[in-house]
């Protein structure tokens, strides 16, 4: 659905997307995560027509960026970076507007009012946008990208800015556009969370490069294996004995009052893990599961932590 | 199930007609930039007249001197008026970048801001020309030459809007927008504002000779003296002639700041 081959921009000196490939298939959500200024909006914008790339090629819905401005944005719905909405235009008007530039009649806009109402607060369609919230505002942009029933959605930091009931509310919208309606959906982040539970792909962009591209599960299992932790007061050695018996262990690490157990695989470790020191009779303070995260990752592609990485 | 909703190119006067109607919902919010392009005209109508009226009794006019001034209160009324100002802004706030989006027709995105401007200067030049009649301008030509008369000054309005336009789109900056209206005083100041042409004398009468403005005056002066057709053409010649000037300098800005990026 959406492919890109060495594409490339410049700014001046600047190399800010360097000789990127994509391929992101139809019905996929593709979490873009990178730190600021990396590159995500620039490539975005490429992708959406607004900025023409230096080199290299694009194509949307099966259509070349460059040769076919106007089809690819008939197919495509953005919501960019910095919501993009006039606040001396109410909500209503806004929407009805670009439904009409994306060729609707008014009774198709107005069906289409109704169908994006969990997404506009109804109660203030018809006031100006300049006295909505940032959230408010947000939705909104989202709500007018979606008037034409695009068939790929680009959200650029789509949660930026907003507070966690927020951010869920946006998470579920695009989780039910990807569910219901297949929507293809390219959203860029720099929230680990977001890209871990949202996207099924993901890739990490840093100074204009993909570093790696993966499903969360297998970046996360690239980088290291999962630790069962356990914390004790008394008599670890026995401890220790007993987890390195546990099928699935493949070593185990000895701290002050730790024990660590490492496994491939912690999820189906752990009750094993637990019913064995429960045999045992050990005595346990703390009993946890410690997966690597999107940050161990960026951390192992990169060298630096992700800034502005909330998990 | 009913079809499903897609999206399909609205075709370019469709495109013209959705940017006017946006732009047209928004003069009601924009007053406080429309009431000063009535206050000034009024205001130079009235003191033209009064501090000069009796001056210019010492030149040859075909026409009484109210008359003589109330074309100018038109131009001051409609040339330099503009969405330049909302252009710059939507590009600030992003949501030019939001319409460059939708599958609209690019050069719509100025022909529909310019039906707004034609319309806002047809209704600014409808109470100047009424206070024209206020203090006893009449015309000979009658229903119609008001109807040519209004015309005429709405068309140079919008013949005028590519400057500001261009501007706007070069620059994205809105204090350079707004200087944009140091133009309107060559354009207004030089030419036959106070004086026909034969009475001015020197480098202003040289200069007014050349600027299009003398001949829009001329041209609807002359609807208070009756139809002289080759003085409306010429009219017509200086605002198409500006308009091309002005209107290829905005849409080569346009086309810049659309593919230069
Ligand atoms: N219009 C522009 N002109 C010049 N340089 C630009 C322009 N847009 C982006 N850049 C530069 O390109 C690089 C990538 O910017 P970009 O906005 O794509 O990053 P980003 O990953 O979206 O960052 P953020 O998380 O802050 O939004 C940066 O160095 C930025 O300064
Ligand atoms: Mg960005």
């Amino acid at each position: 659905m959406i492919r890109a081959e060495s594409l490339t921009r410049r700014f001046g000196d600047n190399l800010a997307v360097d000789s990127i490939d994509l391929s992101v298939e139809r019905g996929e959500i593709y979490g873009f995560l990178g730190p600021n200024g990396a590159g995500k909006s620039t490539v975005v914008r490429m992708l959406c027509t607004l900025l023409a790339p230096t080199s290299g090629s694009a194509s949307v819905a099966d259509l070349d960026v460059s040769d076919h401005p106007g089809e690819v944005r008939l197919a495509i719905g953005v919501a960019l970076q910095e919501a993009s909405l006039d606040p001396k235009m109410t909500g209503r008007e806004i929407i009805t507007t670009q439904g009409r530039l994306f060729g609707l009649r008014s009774t198709e806009i107005s069906k289409r009012i109704d169908e994006l109402a969990p997404l506009i607060d109804m109660n203030a369609i018809d006031h100006l946008v300049g006295t909505y919230s940032g959230g408010m505002r947000r939705r909104l942009d989202l709500a007018a990208s979606l008037v034409h029933n695009p068939s790929v959605l680009f959200l650029d930091e789509p949660t930026t800015g907003l507070d966690p009931p927020g951010r869920l509310r946006v998470w579920e919208e695009v989780r039910r556009l990807n569910r219901e309606l297949g929507m293809t959906v390219f959203l860029t982040t720099q929230y680990l969370e977001e890209a871990d539970t949202l996207a099924h792909r993901v890739g990490v962009i840093d100074h204009g490069r993909i570093v790696v591209e993966g499903s969360p599960a297998e970046l996360k299992r690239s980088v290291g294996d999962d630790v069962v932790v356990v914390k004790v007061a008394g008599d670890s050695d026995r401890v220790a004995e007993v987890l390195a018996a546990v099928p699935g262990v493949d070593r185990i690490e000895r701290y002050e009052h730790e024990v660590r157990a490492v496994t491939k695989d912690g999820g189906r470790a752990l009750s094993p893990v637990a019913v064995a020191l429960d045999r045992a009779g050990c005595v346990v303070d703390e009993l946890a599961l410690r997966t690597p995260t999107l940050d161990d990752v960026f951390l192992h592609v990169t060298g630096s932590h992700l800034e502005g990485g909330d998990t | 199930m009913s079809q499903p909703i897609t999206a399909r190119p609205a075709g370019f006067f469709r495109d013209v007609g959705s940017v006017a109607i946006r732009a047209l919902q928004q003069l009601p919010r924009d007053l406080e930039f429309v009431l000063p392009a009535l206050a000034v005209p009024t205001f130079f109508l009235v003191v033209n007249i009064g501090a000069l009226q009796d001056v210019a009794g010492f030149t040859e006019l075909e026409i009484d001197y109210k008359a003589f001034q109330l074309p100018v209160a038109i131009i001051f009324a409609v040339t330099g008026i503009s969405r330049a100002s909302a252009l710059v802004l939507d590009i600030q706030d992003g949501y030019f970048d939001r319409l460059l989006l939708t599958p609209v027709s690019r050069r719509a995105l100025l022909l529909g801001l310019m039906v707004s401007d034609f319309v806002l200067v047809l209704l600014l030049s409808i109470p100047v020309t009424i206070l024209g009649f206020a203090i006893g301008v009449r015309f000979p030509t009658g229903v119609l030459g008001v109807v040519v008369f209004l015309l005429m000054g709405a068309s140079w309005g919008v013949a005028f809007t590519g400057f500001p336009y261009a501007i706007a789109l070069r620059t994205g900056n809105p204090s350079a927008v707004n200087a944009s209206f140091i133009l309107f005083f060559p354009f207004a100041f030089m030419t036959t504002t106070f004086l026909p042409l034969e009475s001015m004398t020197g480098w202003l009468a040289e200069v007014a000779r050349y600027n299009p403005v003398t001949y829009l005056l001329a041209g609807l002066r002359s609807l208070f003296v009756g139809w002289q057709f080759g003085e409306l053409a010429k009219g017509m010649i200086a605002i198409i002639g500006l308009g091309i000037v002005s209107q290829t300098l905005a849409f080569s800005a346009l086309k810049s700041r659309i593919d230069g990026r």
